[in-house]
């Protein structure tokens, strides 16, 4: 049983990374559910994904202090649900902000060292993937969703194992991206 | 069979064309869009599927596909039965031949909506039976069961899933291809007793539908949708939908961290209306109270209350009437859990504790970054500086025109609205300058009315038309004016300029909203011209065209004076602390900041 938390900006594609962890739930049999945000809030909003593993009858959402991971593709957005995650549970997070433009007129600001020391001090198992310099690698700024995705499959709490999201990654993402998606995948994997 | 992982309103379309649907069609509203775009793209050959001009117009094509026997689906939003609401009413007298199904999403929070409307009171007041789902799973087989329900008693049967089933994603096994029912549809056989309301038919078709609900009633007590599974103690809970999961998990969460946890009976109901009396009444046999839990309405609270005053029973319902249910918004696995050991006196889990986290920016909704309609607000806003305006705007994307700092949306009520409440201010205030937004989807959906109301009785008003070729906040449907069906054909576009030429607007002028000078200017222009005049701001949407330019930033140039970010708001626009910065990988160099920038220190974009 696994239930994970997606979660960063509309747009940097955490719906493909919940349909990965689904498929490859599917093709290991096992029972999966998943919940995320559609519509308005998808235009440069906060959004997430909750993806259930091995749960029969699962609602769909995971409540507030059962998540056993979270996927953040955004630091802030990760604070932002980090009360869903058990007191033992795994976060793994990107280092890279996106600063909103309410951030520049006159909202509350984004001060990134206090948020990246408040997931350093309240997570049992932090993992930071510094971003910016996997896709520098990979040259595709589209793909850190999968980066993410390896270097979770590695800390074990995602339920699912490498081997079932490359034959996800094969089944679900367009041919031409399928490449550039595996090697994501094993950068991820390797940090 | 075989098994899919589908989102709820794929399962809801899967569902539809195994029962054979010929014809389905409707209006895109989140949370119900995906359903016919589904339809469209799974369908086999003898499916007729379009997104039509509204729900009105949807309604009643699936009403008359009905009449000539074919099985059809209409699909909407809440607040899109309310367009369709005229045809629906009648129709519910007149009854339909092949089986009708009416998909409404309702949309607890509201999450992307005006209105906490529930569909299920819609049905009881249409007097149409209703199903309720809770997983996408249920959803498919109460689609199925709809279609045979529907032709059963010769009336339209609504589903009415919410957004966390239509957007949530489960395992269903779905029939394959050569299952599916096919239908031959006999064609329309004339008979006016029939098709022709009067008030004769209405009064004994009143009598009969009446008859018949009562006698569903007594059916829908043995359907599998509705179940109770029993427990301890003489309080039980009464739910439905999503909720309905959601009181599962709370009652997990209480029987863990609660030793000797008395875990109630529950029930189910799937088919609120007709109400399932004797299920009902046996699931009562030996308790003191109920709770109700449920999203919108206390539907079946009261339907509840009113079975138990009727048969004189002594129990008590709590719920939203009572005080002890939050009357509003969405509930959740954490809120149940809080309301059950609350109500039935055990200790909540206990949830680790965390420091307060620091404080996090805000992200409402933005327009993207190289939105047309960016720079459409700021041109309007540009021109009409300095007088009193009233900026009425509408249902779509560019309703986010309201954020700052373009603040350009000062009304938004419903559906091409705006065109008349600006009709109405300036009745009242002849000393404000009226201009109303309205998209070009919404324009053909219900705007158009509104115009020639205005020309008719010689309003004064500008009508802005952001024109960005796609229905762009559901997700870019096809519209009238686009040239492409939903079936994947091309058609005659609808022209914009000729239509508003043919309802008697003299002057209808088209420009691009991202050469802001010569916007400005036509602006200047037409608003000083008496009567009713358009102007049509022409740009595609960036999510549809995808430009791939991209402005940067001189920062020698560069004088830190900020009005890049704070006029416009543009998401790709940043201060890195000492000069202005912007993100390649959002930018699609539309030149709206270059054309903004005092001292020309950005460059680089090209408007498309």
């Amino acid at each position: 049983m696994s239930d994970v938390i997606l979660c960063g900006v509309g747009g940097q594609g955490t719906v493909l990374a919940a349909k990965l962890i689904a498929r490859a739930a599917m093709n290991a049999e096992l029972p999966v559910t998943c919940a995320e945000t559609i519509g308005m809030a998808q235009r440069g909003g906060s959004v997430f994904s909750h993806v259930r593993l091995d749960r029969a009858d699962a609602s769909p959402l995971i409540a507030h202090g059962f998540a056993d991971l979270i996927i953040g593709l955004e630091p802030a957005e990760t604070v932002r649900q980090l009360s869903f995650l058990r007191a033992d549970g795994s976060v793994v997070v990107s280092a890279r902000p996106v600063i909103p433009v309410s951030a520049t007129v006159g909202g509350p600001p984004y001060n990134l060292p206090e948020i990246m020391a408040y997931l350093q001090d309240n997570v049992a198992q932090l993992v930071v993937v510094d971003i910016d310099a996997a896709l520098r690698k990979l040259a595709n700024p589209k793909v850190q969703n999968v980066v993410l995705l390896g270097a979770a499959a590695q800390t074990g709490a995602l339920g699912v194992t490498l081997d079932e999201l490359r034959k996800a990654i094969h089944e679900i993402v367009p041919k031409r991206f399928i490449d550039v998606n595996l090697r994501a995948l094993e950068f991820g994997a390797s940090l | 069979m075989h098994p899919e992982f589908l989102m709820g309103n794929e399962a809801i379309a899967l569902g539809a064309l195994a029962a054979g649907v010929g014809v389905a069609c409707g209006y895109p509203g989140t949370p119900s869009t995906e359903v016919l775009e589904t339809v469209a793209s799974r369908r086999g050959k003898g499916t007729y599927v379009e997104w039509s001009v509204n729900e009105k117009a949807a309604m009643e094509l699936a009403a008359g596909a009905s009449y000539a026997g074919a099985r059809t689906l209409v699909t909407c939003k809440q607040v899109g039965l309310n367009v369709a609401a005229d045809p629906l009413m009648s129709l519910a007298y007149v009854g339909v031949k092949g089986g009708m199904v009416v998909v409404v999403a309702d949309d607890p929070g509201p999450i992307s909506s005006q209105t906490e409307q529930d569909t299920r009171s819609f049905a009881q007041f249409a007097k149409l039976p209703v199903f309720d789902p809770s997983t996408p799973a249920e959803a498919y087989a109460m689609v199925i069961e709809a279609f045979s329900l529907s032709e059963r008693i010769g009336s339209p049967v609504i589903v009415r899933p919410t957004t966390r089933v239509d957007h949530g994603y489960g395992i269903v096994e779905v029939a394959d291809e050569h299952e599916w029912i096919q239908i031959n549809a006999e064609g329309f056989v004339r008979d006016p007793s029939r098709w022709v309301i009067f008030p004769r038919l209405s009064c004994i078709n009143h009598a009969a539908i009446e008859g018949r609900n009562a006698e569903l009633t007594k059916e829908q007590s043995s359907s599998p949708f509705n179940r109770f599974e029993t427990g301890k103690g003489r309080v039980g809970i009464v739910t439905q939908g999503v909720s309905f999961s959601y009181v599962m998990d709370a009652l997990a969460h209480l029987s863990e961290t609660t030793t000797e946890f008395k875990r109630p009976p529950v029930l189910k109901i799937g088919t609120p209306f007709p109400f399932p009396e004797s299920l009902a009444l046996s699931f009562l046999e030996g308790l003191d109270e109920i709770i109700c839990i449920e999203e919108l309405d206390p539907f079946l609270e009261h339907s509840l209350a009113e079975l138990i005053g009727r048969h004189h029973l002594s129990v008590r319902v709590l719920g939203k009437l009572t005080g002890d249910v939050a009357p509003s918004g969405e509930n959740t696995v954490e809120s149940l859990t809080d309301l059950l050991a609350r109500l039935l006196s055990v200790d909540p889990p206990r949830l680790p504790a965390l420091p307060q986290a620091p404080q996090l920016p805000i992200r409402p909704p933005v327009l993207c970054a190289g939105c047309p309609h960016r720079a459409s607000f700021y041109a309007v806003k540009r021109a009409m500086a300095g007088q009193k305006c009233v900026f009425c705007g509408d249902i779509g994307c560019y309703t986010l025109g309201n954020a700052a700092p373009l603040e350009m949306v000062d009304t938004c009520l419903c559906m091409g609205a705006g065109i008349t409440i600006a009709q109405g201010i300036s009745r009242v205030d002849s000393s404000v300058t009226t201009l109303s937004f309205v998209g070009d989807s919404t324009l053909f959906a219900s705007g158009i009315t509104g115009i020639i109301n205005a020309v008719y009785n010689e309003s004064r008003l500008t009508v802005c038309v952001l024109d960005n070729s796609t229905t762009a906040m559901t997700g870019h449907q096809v519209h009238p004016g686009i040239g492409r069906t939903l079936m994947g054909g091309t058609t005659e576009k609808v022209d914009i300029e000729a239509l508003l030429h043919g309802a008697g607007v003299k002057t209808v002028k088209t420009v691009d909203p991202l050469d802001l000078a010569a916007t400005v200017e036509t602006l200047r222009e037409v608003v000083a011209l008496p009567g009713v005049k358009a102007i049509i701001f022409r740009s595609p949407c960036v999510v549809v065209a995808r430009p791939t330019a991209h402005s940067v930033v001189d920062k020698a140039k560069c004088i830190a004076c900020k009005r890049c970010i704070e006029t416009i708001g543009c998401p790709a626009i940043s201060f890195d602390g000492d000069k202005a910065h912007i993100d390649e990988t959002q930018c699609t160099g539309c030149t709206l900041c270059e054309q903004i920038c005092p001292v020309g220190a950005i460059s680089g974009g090209v408007r498309p």
